[in-house]
């Protein structure tokens, strides 16, 4: 069980928000963390040379960052039983000012059967969504 | 292009992954979690898990080493440079802990033509050391044909 009362929850409702300040740092931290080294993250003359508009977050990473405002939320990520996003559009992050990720999370669906609750996650940067249908099933 | 008489192929299980306490903090941290599980012994523990809890994309390494082999199968055919990474989830039949032993087995699910373009889906299973499913990562590529 969790602090939250399904009982109290509506389809809609806003559940938490945070602004994500994705930098070179944070790439390079993620690479490491992750195995993923590919160089379109990390290194400016490897992006454009295979027509990037510049070094790009890992979609992993995005979608990694994205989901904390679900486990945040129900405040433990254990409970975060199914999470599927698409990667629609890339986050070009800046060698100087890096990125800002807005991340919204609501209700999307309630299981008072299986207290599963549905969180939909909206990811945008430069207001602009990079997930779609980013949906993290939580188990209360 | 994707050959696409690998569809159905089953690729063998990777050798055990051990997953430790520190790789798990260290994923937390770069994925900005402040969730205290992913962190503290004594909060997992609490919160009635043997040990820290991973996040929720943590599975993505188990899933990368299983991708390395069909990535490096010549039948296959897969340009590592032309892929760009379409869809991802993951069902979890419980949260990965730190102690937890992984192997992971790949299937291919399926496998389209969109113009030049392929998109290939993997199934890969996540077990522990007792064979039991943790997870099941599903992962869409779209693999960049000639323009």
């Amino acid at each position: 069980m969790t602090h939250i009362n399904i009982a109290g929850l509506e389809v809609g409702q806003e559940i938490g928000s945070r602004e994500f300040h994705l930098t070179r740092d944070s790439l390079v931290r993620y690479a490491g963390a992750s195995g993923d080294f590919n160089p379109i993250h990390y290194r400016d003359d490897f992006a454009a040379a295979v027509g990037l508009p510049g070094v790009l977050a890992h979609g992993m990473l995005t979608m990694g960052v994205a989901v904390q405002v679900a486990a945040d939320w129900i405040g433990d990520a254990g409970r975060v039983i199914d999470y599927g996003v698409r990667f629609t559009k890339p986050v070009v992050v800046d060698a100087a000012d890096g990125a800002i990720l807005k991340v919204v999370g609501k209700i999307g669906e309630i299981n008072a059967e299986t207290g599963d609750v549905r969180v939909d996650l909206t990811a945008t940067f430069n207001d602009t969504a990079v997930l779609g249908k980013a949906q993290a099933r939580v188990r209360l | 292009m994707v050959n696409a008489n690998v569809e159905g192929k089953k690729y063998p299980a990777t050798e055990p992954y051990l997953v430790g306490r520190e790789k798990i903090r260290e994923f937390a941290h770069a994925v900005m979690s402040t969730n205290s599980v992913n962190h503290d012994v004594f909060a997992a523990q609490a919160a009635g898990y043997t040990d820290v809890v991973a996040p929720p994309t943590f599975a993505v390494v188990i899933q990368e080493r299983s991708l390395a082999t069909v990535l490096g199968d010549p039948q296959a055919d897969i340009d590592f440079s032309r892929v760009v990474h379409g869809d991802q989830r993951f069902v979890h039949v419980r949260p990965i802990v730190a102690g937890d032993e992984l192997t992971s087995q790949l299937t291919v699910a399926s496998v389209k033509s969109l113009g030049a373009h392929s998109m290939i889906t993997f199934e890969t299973q996540i077990f522990d050391a007792s064979s039991a499913l943790v997870c099941t990562a599903i992962s869409t590529l779209v693999v960049r044909g000639d323009e």
